[in-house]
């Protein structure tokens, strides 16, 4: 009963949001008071365990003793800042996988939160949808189909070793940008994938282009594995980006 | 600190008191070297005269007697400048010689002995010091032979005052030398000082005083003077931006801010207010990324994202961007095609790229022919549809270049149009923040290169020109002279 309330509360306080996984478990270390609180019942609303620590140490003791499947860390923290502390974390051998959030948005800021172990980076400002879409891609609970060599959705095959992509009985020939493309949705199929996910993770280009490219790309894509077929896969999220997924859940 | 004080802390002054000491030490030491070295050359001349005339004298004793040996001494004592004799018989009686005293007991020893002595002849009652030599004659006569040591110690005299005075004057040249060079450098120091305060106190147009010697002081002068002016250009555009941040993010916001407004005191359905909170974050998405790339500009041209460069080619780019960019044109209406030769660059791959992603999105959203200037058949009018994006390296620049056929920048406009925020008259009511011809241009300043536009008859080429790879390493030092000529 207790589910279904916050199901409710889901769909109408994010109505083009939901979890992919109700389980999962986040660590926000973050000092700024409203943004924190802000997050914490952002990610409750969207239905996830959302714990809060205020500063580097407290953050690092909590990440270290409970069970997160995400860390999402402000950069610049009192006590002990957010680089070292996912480099001790790391030294220790913890793996969990560490999302940075910073006001130093340039490139070399991004190379550097990366090489100190973290897993993505998100500069300020930021919007929850984005931050929502790649913590749930980072979480450690959906490591497993990247080993896979054929991903599926619906009546849609794509075979990563022969690049073979077929709907249904009928065989598509993709570009190879658009097969990466589709590759990485799948890969993620049934995560929201936002805009700049795909043009950095497709492209490697981290900046936001002033125009829509990447809807355009998406469209392209979109009308050789839809066009034709009943039940549309590649699906629009309002105000997020997109998402592959079989129509009925 | 005192004037005086000031003056003996400079280096100069410091340093001229250390080679004073060591031209001193060096003088003194030539000086004492010489002394010693005369003093013993006459002293061996002494000796080795008054060996000879010992061997003489004896042998005139051994052949002639005591008579011949008296008369030999007479004779020789009467000679100018003549040495000491003296003959003692054996009960110590003087009976030959031009001594008339000695010190006692010089006769009693034989050899060498260093004594004072007093001539017969002399007239005053001063005493001389000579080196004599005793030896005995047969049958316990004695004969001293000796030198008189004025000459030693005249010269040794001459040497010690020649000491004092070249001391002296090393002393006073070297001091007055010091203390007139380091005025000299402490007048110019004072100079820079004064300078530097007065843009530390504000007032970034001040230059520090160049000389005309191209001495050191000159040379630094000269390189401080480039810093400052590429500090002076900084901060005017760091002025500039804040002002263009104050005036081009304030249009946005009050827009933002009205509708928010509007929405809360004229929405009645949850429709109307989920459309006014979507154009909300549309807008302020927007602002944001003006934010990032007014940032990015000034990174760039700060010169900060020097760090981050590597090797790479920029046809590579260019054939990413075009890759990335092609279903766009399409979608526009335009075709747009890529032409690449091996173009090697050491840069920002990241800033480059964004650089050319700029340019084409500015061809494609500006670049459509003109109708009116297009009566032309429809193979002109595909062709003038196209946007051509080239790499190539020419000489030791690269050329990156983005162009097409829509109606260009009138070239009184070009200089213009990479300024920030500038979008020109046909653009106004298009999208976009105004900033991505300047972030081009700061890319290329960023690595020491600039961006061009020209015509592309009809149209625009915008070309990234960047000076190419040269080996491995070669090309890191900044230019000075690299300040952009817009924040002039």
């Amino acid at each position: 009963m207790h589910d279904d309330a916050a199901r409710a509360m889901v769909t109408e306080g994010w109505p083009h949001l939901s979890a992919t996984d109700p389980h999962m478990r986040l660590l926000i270390i973050e000092d700024d008071r409203e943004s924190a609180d802000y997050l914490v019942k952002a990610f409750r609303e969207v239905g996830y365990v959302a714990d809060l620590a205020s500063d580097g140490e407290e953050g690092l003791t909590l990440a270290e003793s409970g069970d997160y499947d995400v860390l999402v860390i402000d950069r610049m923290l009192p006590k002990r800042d957010g680089l070292s502390l996912i480099g001790t974390l790391r030294e220790k051998g913890d793996r969990t996988p560490a999302l940075i959030l910073s006001a130093l948005g340039q490139v070399d800021d991004r190379i550097k939160g990366l090489r100190a172990g973290g897993d993505d980076y998100l500069p300020k400002p930021y919007s929850f949808a984005e931050l929502l879409a790649r913590v749930e891609v980072l979480s450690r609970r959906h490591g497993g189909p990247a080993e896979e060599t054929t991903y599926r959705v619906g009546d849609l095959e794509l075979d990563r070793l022969s690049h073979r992509v077929a709907r249904g009985k009928d065989e598509l020939t993709l570009q190879p940008r658009e097969f990466r493309l589709l590759e990485y949705l799948m890969k993620h199929a049934g995560q929201v994938v936002t805009r700049t996910m795909l043009l950095e993770n497709v492209w490697d280009y981290h900046f936001d282009p002033q125009t829509n490219v990447i809807d355009v790309h998406i469209s392209r894509l979109r009308s050789k594995i839809d066009k034709g077929f009943e039940r549309p896969l590649l699906h629009t999220i309002r105000g997020a980006g997109y998402m592959i997924r079989d129509g009925i859940r | 600190m005192t004037a005086f004080g000031k003056l003996i802390r400079t280096t100069a002054f410091r340093l001229t008191l250390v080679y004073l000491f060591l031209f001193a030490l060096f003088a003194a030491s030539l000086l004492g070297y010489f002394a010693w070295n005369t003093r013993r050359l006459i002293t061996e001349q002494i000796t080795s005269t008054v060996n000879a005339e010992t061997g003489e004298l004896s042998d005139i004793f051994g052949r002639r007697g005591l008579r011949g040996l008296v008369f030999n001494i007479e004779n020789r004592a009467l000679r100018p400048g003549a040495n000491l004799y003296l003959v003692t018989t054996p009960a110590g009686q003087a009976i030959a010689g031009n001594v008339g005293s000695l010190a006692p007991g010089v006769m009693g020893s034989l050899g060498w002995s260093e004594t004072a002595y007093r001539r017969l002849d002399d007239q005053d009652n001063a005493d001389h010091r000579a080196l004599v030599r005793v030896t005995e004659l047969t049958s316990g006569f004695r004969l001293l032979i000796g030198r008189d040591l004025d000459e030693r110690r005249r010269l040794f005299g001459i040497v010690a005052k020649a000491a004092q005075w070249s001391l002296l004057i090393v002393i006073v040249l070297g001091l007055g030398g010091g203390i007139f060079v380091a005025r000299r450098v402490l007048r110019r120091i004072d100079a820079m000082t004064g300078t530097t305060q007065r843009i530390m106190a504000g007032d970034l147009s001040g230059r520090l005083p160049v000389g005309r010697s191209g001495d050191e002081l000159d040379r630094l002068a000269e390189n401080l003077n480039a810093m400052l002016e590429r500090i002076e250009a900084l901060m005017i555009g760091l002025k500039e931006v804040s002002d263009n941040i104050a005036h081009d993010l304030k249009t946005p916001l009050t827009r933002l801010r009205n509708r928010a407004e509007e929405a809360l005191a004229k929405s009645s359905n949850e429709a109307e207010y989920r459309s006014a909170l979507e154009r909300t974050i549309e807008e302020s998405d927007g602002l944001i990324r003006t934010f990032n790339a007014l940032l990015m500009i000034a990174r760039a041209e700060s010169g900060q994202a020097r760090d981050n460069m590597d090797n790479f080619d920029a046809a590579d780019v260019a054939n990413g961007i075009h890759e990335l960019y092609e279903p766009l044109a399409e979608d526009n209406g335009m075709t747009l095609q890529v032409k690449t030769a091996p173009a090697p660059l050491h840069g920002n791959r990241e800033l480059i790229s964004q650089a050319l992603a700029n340019l084409v999105e500015n061809a494609i959203k500006y670049g459509k022919p003109v109708a009116a200037a297009q009566p032309l058949g429809a193979d002109a009018v595909v062709s003038a549809k196209e946007i051509l994006i080239e790499a190539r390296r020419d000489g030791d620049q690269v050329l990156l270049s983005v162009t097409d056929h829509g109606p260009g920048i009138p070239e009184a406009d070009r200089g213009h149009a990479v300024e920030r925020f500038v979008r020109l008259e046909a653009s106004r009511t298009l999208p976009g923040s105004g900033l991505g011809l300047s972030l081009a241009s700061a890319v290329a300043t960023l690595h020491n290169g600039d961006l061009r536009l020209g015509d592309a008859n009809p149209g625009l080429r915008a070309t990234l020109a960047i000076p190419a790879r040269v080996a491995a390493g070669t090309r890191v030092a900044a230019q000075t002279q690299d300040v952009p000529q817009k924040v002039a």
